[in-house]
């Protein structure tokens, strides 16, 4: 376009070349910028400004950079006489440049976001899943209905019962909120038909032991919060030695907390190193949530016997 | 006759199998029910049954664990209540399960289809197979379960210092003594946590955090000095492997 205003080809060149790098670098910079701050609505002043002084300063580059590659009086007051317009020119590219980016950007932006939302989602999903899976406990219910398929065949009598008993505690875990504080002796009844069942299945092993006066059975608990714990102690108890598996629960006022210990045999030996198993992490949990203390459930194990022992303060 | 054994540690689940075999009677005997894999151990080499029925979930060892250890495997039909795990394996080698609880048409299918059985030989293969598969689940990365004379023992594998080849055995060695695991040195290659244990030479694999030094040796090998004093040859390949994972 210079070389047809009269200007020879390496003048024209020079100052083709110099503009387009300078734009190309005000471009460059500009959607760098955008790539890492997407102005909010009220700040595209800010980037009405960013594009003006940007273009301001690619035209004062051809200004002062061009004489110095090429001197020639007319093209210097070409130069100048052109300012203005290659000004405005810089400008409506720099924020043609500023407006495809931060279209593009924000695009991306959303994508991620939504990804990321719908990621979440999955994993709040799965936690759903893995909990409803867990409170149905599939290996306890097959195998409890296994225990009645045998019983309806010489013991009639006791199939029936065992239903009841785990209709009964089906039915009181769906029930359950576990947001609410019931009385200990409620939270024991529904643990009894629990520990019935576990009777009828391994009744030649299982003893359990409850000590729980009338002052403690009335303390306050977190719904469903002992149940984990004592499905723990069982299974430690049953899967871990071959011998008669007695499992005790004591409840205790102390001051002004409700104190429950739960006591299993173990074996040191073959027991998993982890020592804590995912459902205690959860009371764990639980009792943070509830309570914002990290001190309220301990476990000990010495003597082949693990305990656990769970403090809820009492209001 | 066939000789069979029910394992079980439920009572009650035995007893379901045994009013279910009574249509068998002509066919089958059962010579024992048992509590728990040991019991299973000592009767299986008691009576040398022809068919067990195993539950997979007992105390102590599971029942793969048990059939490990069993060295004439009988044919096996597996009970199980729910194990997600198991019954993916038994699945993937085509072998007969039971879910609890089981129908008499359901099981009487699976003792017809035993008694019309394949040739032992191929069914073996078949057991042998899913162990194979078993042994790299999760749950079993933790413990190697070994017989020692007529006794069971559980070895935690943070015991486990190191493994030595030993023809078609492995020598398992912890501070209170080696034990022989009927498995090959590449199958605790494949089951044991690599970021644990290394493979050094072709006979040795070691428990890298019992590593004391690493001494060179003769040309082109080194020697892992333990924190036991054993001295385990490291091959070529293998520092290259134990310097990899030591990250140095």
């Amino acid at each position: 376009m210079v070389h047809d205003f009269g200007f020879i080809w390496y003048i024209a060149l020079t100052d083709g070349i110099v503009s387009s790098i300078l734009l190309a670098a005000a471009c460059w910079l500009i959607n760098n910028n955008l790539r890492y701050y997407q102005p909010g609505k009220g700040s595209y002043i800010n980037l009405l400004m960013w594009c003006l002084s940007l273009a301001g300063i690619c035209t004062a580059g051809c200004r002062w950079i061009i004489p110095y590659l090429s001197i020639s009086t007319v093209y210097m007051h070409f130069l100048s006489q052109s300012l203005t317009i290659r000004f405005f020119t810089d400008f409506l590219a720099i924020g043609w440049m500023a407006m495809i980016s931060m279209l593009w950007y924000s695009q991306q932006d959303h994508k991620q976001t939504e990804k990321r939302k719908s990621e979440a989602e999955k994993l709040a999903r799965d936690a759903e899943l893995y909990n409803l899976r867990q409170q149905l406990q599939p290996h306890f219910l097959f195998n409890s209905l296994n225990s009645i398929n045998a019983l309806i065949g010489f013991k009639p009598n006791e199939a029936r019962k065992m239903i009841h008993q785990l209709s009964d505690f089906l039915r009181g875990t769906l029930k359950k909120d576990d947001q609410l504080l019931v009385p200990l002796n409620d939270e024991l009844q529904h643990l009894n038909l629990y520990l019935d069942i576990e009777k009828v299945r391994f009744g030649h092993r299982l003893d359990t032991e409850i000590s729980c006066d009338k002052h403690c059975g009335e303390g306050l608990l977190p719904s469903m919060l002992l149940q984990p714990i004592v499905e723990n102690a069982i299974k430690f108890g049953l899967y871990d030695t071959t011998e008669k598996v007695t499992v005790s629960i004591r409840g205790e006022i102390e001051g002004n907390n409700l104190v429950i210990m739960v006591q299993n045999p173990y074996d040191p030996q073959t027991s998993r190193p982890k020592g804590t198993g995912f459902g205690l992490r959860g009371v764990q949990r639980r009792l943070y949530l509830l309570f914002a203390r990290n001190d309220l459930m301990e476990t000990h194990q010495n003597d082949n016997i693990f305990t656990t022992i769970i403090k809820i303060p009492q209001v | 006759m066939k000789r069979a054994l029910v394992i079980d540690d439920e009572p009650l689940a035995r007893m379901v199998v045994l009013e279910y075999l009574q249509a068998f009677s002509d066919q089958i005997e059962v010579m024992q029910e048992c509590n728990d894999g040991f019991e299973g151990l000592k009767a299986i080499h008691q009576h040398q049954p022809d068919l067990i029925f195993l539950d997979v979930q007992m105390p102590k060892i599971n029942g793969f664990e048990m059939l490990e250890l069993v060295e004439n495997q009988p044919s096996v039909i597996f009970t199980t209540a729910f194990d997600e795990y198991a019954i993916k394996a038994f699945e993937a080698h085509a072998i007969d399960y039971l879910l609890k609880p089981f129908s008499k048409d359901r099981f009487n299918k699976a003792v017809e289809k035993y008694l019309a059985q394949l040739p032992a030989a191929k069914q073996n293969k078949q057991t042998e197979e899913l162990l194979e598969a078993v042994s790299s689940s999760p749950a079993q990365h933790e413990r190697i379960v070994v017989k020692t004379g007529t006794k069971v023992k559980i070895i935690p594998v943070s015991d486990v210092i190191y493994l030595q080849a030993d023809d078609d055995y492995v020598s398992v060695f912890t501070q209170e003594g080696s034990y022989l695991k009927n498995k090959t040195m590449n199958f605790f290659e494949q089951t044991l946590d690599p970021r644990y244990f290394v493979r050094v030479h072709r006979s040795y694999m070691v428990a890298i955090q019992q590593i004391t030094r690493i001494d060179p040796y003769e040309k082109d090998s080194h020697l892992a000095i333990l924190k036991s004093g054993a001295k385990i040859p490291v091959s070529k390949t293998g520092y290259v492997k134990l310097k990899q994972v030591l990250g140095i």
